[in-house]
């Protein structure tokens, strides 16, 4: 009995160790930018950072917010003061320790330094005080409920100061971090190695020895590399291609409902263009929304994948308002309308980019709008461009999404007050500000969404964007990949995630 | 010869290389003037989703996207005669370090793809041509016209269908330099190569198979025969040589083709190379990238016609005068 027990543990430890061995090879759909935190931009970056830098703090799968280097933290009665409590086994893969005064180089190189765009979501911090070895004091200007939030992403990422603030825009070509893999090297539209960092204060939950990450654009080959094996991860799998990866037994797909919107952002108020009746009337966009059957728009282009919506957040999630349902296609009620508003029939330019999915999402709504006598043309832009007009008001309505944030500020701050940052649509109402303005600053989840619920009640009388869908992320994986969980932001996190 | 060779040689190369200083100035103003003429903008490319305009600022101000055109082309243009490519806006990597991280791929994906055609196109050709009107020759031409005819892009998937997904014999995509791991680099060539040289391969068994056509039935190859030489002398060893001189010029034609269709190829099989790294640039508006690259292709085939003239001087004693 004593030696199969000595077998047992001997075979554990064996396949413990090829485990502890092995080598992770992810598929990403795109090459990410600059590998420095402050600077990162792409999407990709951060499923990268994910690894490489760890944050203040993290997310569950329900977007409730963990610790990660942060152990605790306490907001100040005036909700104008927090303050965290640090890791004390924590290390920079350069050997220096994670202590309050490296946390405060960091906050302040993403406020102030001139290449960092990160300071935009930091603009409440007042003073960052390293009150001793292990806590940090943040002093705000005013209470700010999303900054949170902002820590469990780039802004709450820490990089080792020395480097970073010695090399500057340079210490992007070898980023020294403090995540669970260190870099290794980048082959620009190849590949990036991390290999762990056996320091790290998490490393027993990290089994790998080495994780590369490697850009591959193309839907079909991305799904090839992991059918054949060469690959063990993939994310953002195509629609069209999950029936493959449901009936193929190597393969294991995971899906999370993503934390963005799809829709069409009208123009109220920006310019001239914005000066037709679709523009100022109310009554006629409302009659353009009852033309569109979104479950059946979800079935024609994303085979029934995604998610129908019509809030700046997915009926999955706890900020969606439930008051404001998914309103059902209505052709006879559209037509109704457009007769109120004195027109029988209206013809409204719509930009969408040239991508397959957009195009067939812009016909589909085309041939819906038709039978309501609204006539619906569309004039492919090529994206970038798309964005200049849609700010510069040279458009009617664009065809465009947004990724989402994890507070729920991050999706309807910016668009919907008088003078948020991407408002192109120009919608502005004094009401909607003070609702939204006061919401990011309430921490009290029922109060603010009530405050969100009275919000959505009032742009729905409005429709400066009409949100069509929510996206799913999907990830193809091989059967033995174990422990990984798909997340809504669409970041990999390796912990817990072995191969049999 | 005497002492008056090389000099009307060097006579010769000065000129050569005056003429093509303003072509290169040429080239690097039409680069330069096309792109800006790309929809988008670098900056609002750049800035990421949020737009923000302090973010957008900056990057104007650090790319000198603010200047006057003129500007932007004589600062380019003055660091470019420096050795100082820029500094792809992406990734914020050297262009000349990205340029010598790429051209050896490509390079090294073209030689394969010649090797490739050769090795199919002007066996296929002599076969065709030695067997002229049989079902070798029928056979033959089929797989040369459908070489010529099947998109890169197509036969590429389908490949990677094949062997890395069905058998899976090879990987789907991605690259290992020889210097590294040797068989991996031949694995994850081979695809790519044979896609890219079938297109060159049928050309090349056309035009063989017609220079074959035509010196088979000169005098010489029937005196060949008449003094009793083996067939497979007479065909390889008389035929063949002659024949190759035009294929050996269109092989040399075809390396334009080449480069483009490595563009096409390298994006199918995700090889970073030239091709992809250009492709990719346009996309996310990174003007240095783009401007270097195409620099960089256009000095090289103006080195090789460079060359070629030299070459061609040195075998024609006419030009020597």
């Amino acid at each position: 009995m004593w030696t199969r027990a000595f077998l047992g543990v001997s075979a554990a430890a064996l396949l413990a160790f090829g485990a502890q061995a092995q080598n992770l090879r992810i598929g990403l759909q795109e090459d990410p930018d600059q590998l420095d935190p402050d600077v990162g931009r792409t999407f990709v970056g951060r499923i990268v950072f994910q690894s490489l830098c760890d944050k203040l703090v993290d997310i569950t799968p329900d977007l409730k917010i963990v610790p990660m280097l942060a152990t605790s933290w306490e907001w100040s009665g005036d909700g104008k003061s927090l303050l965290m409590k640090l890791r004390t086994d924590a290390k920079y893969h350069d050997g220096a320790p994670i202590d309050a005064a490296s946390v405060k180089v960091n906050l302040e190189r993403s406020m102030t330094w001139k290449g960092s765009r990160r300071a935009s979501e930091l603009t409440s911090i007042a003073a960052v005080t390293a009150v001793d070895a292990s806590t940090v004091k943040i002093d705000l200007k005013a209470p700010d409920a999303t900054l949170m939030a902002a820590f469990t992403d780039r802004a709450g990422m820490m990089v080792s100061p020395k480097p970073a603030v010695e090399q500057e825009d340079k210490f992007a070509l070898n980023p020294v971090c403090s995540g669970p893999y260190k870099f290794v090297e980048r082959v620009v539209q190849d590949r990036m190695v991390l290999e762990k960092f056996k320091d790290h204060w998490n490393a027993k939950a990290f089994a790998f020895e080495r994780v590369t990450f490697l850009p591959i654009p193309d839907n079909s080959v991305r799904l090839a590399n992991v059918q054949s094996g060469d690959l063990q991860l993939i994310e953002r799998v195509a629609p069209t291609d999950l029936k493959t990866v449901r009936a193929d037994r190597r393969l294991k797909l995971s899906e999370a409902v993503g934390l963005g919107y799809q829709g069409i952002t009208v123009n109220v108020g920006n310019g001239e263009r914005s000066k037709t009746p679709f523009g100022q009337d109310p009554r006629v966009r409302k009659a353009f929304e009852l033309s569109i059957d979104r479950e059946a728009l979800n079935q024609v282009v994303f085979e029934g994948e995604f998610l129908p919506g019509n809030q700046p957040w997915p009926p999955t999630s706890p900020w969606y308002v439930k008051s404001v349902p998914i309103p059902k296609r209505d052709v006879a009620a559209a037509k109704a309308l457009l007769k109120e508003a004195g027109l029988t029939s209206i013809e409204v330019e719509m930009q969408a980019a040239p991508a397959p999915d957009d195009q067939q999402v812009a016909q589909v709504l085309q041939s819906m709008a038709a039978e309501a006598g609204i006539n619906l043309k569309i004039r492919t832009t090529e994206f970038a461009t798309m964005l200049k007009e849609q700010t510069a008001g040279n458009y009617q309505m664009t065809r465009v999404g947004w990724s989402g944030r994890t507070d729920p500020d991050g999706n309807i701050h910016t668009f919907m007050t008088c003078k948020g940052g991407i408002n192109d649509s120009k919608f502005c109402d004094p009401k909607v500000d003070e609702l939204l303005n006061k919401a990011r600053t309430v921490a009290d989840v029922a109060e603010r969404q009530k405050l969100y619920e009275q919000a959505i009640q009032i742009l729905d009388g409005q429709r400066p964007i009409i949100y069509l869908y929510h996206g799913k992320w999907f990830y193809a994986s091989r059967a033995n990949l174990e422990g990984f969980v798909a997340y809504p932001d669409g970041i990999i996190r390796l912990a817990g995630v072995t191969l049999k | 010869m005497g002492q008056a060779g090389p000099r009307a040689m060097l006579t010769y190369l000065a000129r050569r290389i005056a003429i093509a200083i303003p072509t290169l100035v040429l080239v690097s103003l039409f680069v330069f003037t096309l792109q800006l003429l790309l929809p988008g903008d670098p900056a609002l490319a750049m800035a990421g989703e949020e737009r923000d305009p302090k973010v957008i600022e900056a990057i104007r101000e650090k790319y000198r996207l603010n200047d006057p055109i003129p500007l932007q082309y004589l600062a380019w243009i003055g660091n470019v005669l420096q050795g100082d490519l820029g500094i792809s806006y992406k990734t914020n990597i050297p262009v000349g370090t990205l340029v010598l991280q790429k051209l050896p791929v490509t390079i090294e994906l073209g030689l394969l793809a010649i090797l490739i055609a050769i090795a199919i196109g002007i066996p296929a050709g002599v076969i065709s041509a030695v067997k002229r009107g049989t079902a070798w020759d029928f056979g033959a031409n089929a797989v040369a016209l459908s070489g010529l005819s099947v998109p890169n892009f197509w036969l590429g998937i389908m490949m990677i269908l094949f062997f890395s997904v069905y058998l899976g014999v090879l990987p789907a995509s991605g690259y290992e330099s020889p210097f590294v791991d040797l068989k991996r680099n031949l694995e994850t060539m081979i695809m790519p190569a044979f896609v890219l040289g079938t297109g060159i391969a049928a050309v090349m068994m056309r035009h063989t198979r017609a220079a074959m056509l035509g010196v088979l039935n000169s005098d010489y190859i029937r005196t060949a025969r008449a003094k009793g030489l083996a067939e497979r002398v007479v065909i390889l060893k008389h035929a063949l040589r002659n024949a190759l001189i035009p294929v050996v010029t269109i092989g040399a034609l075809q390396l334009g083709e080449l480069l483009a269709g490595a563009v096409l190829t390298e994006q199918v099989f995700t090889i970073p190379g030239f091709g992809k790294m250009i492709v990719d640039a346009v996309f996310n508006r990174d003007y240095p990238v783009v401007q270097g690259v195409v620099l960089c292709s256009a000095v090289a085939f103006v080195a090789m016609n460079l060359l070629a003239d030299m070459l061609y001087f040195a075998l024609n004693p006419r030009l020597r005068v």
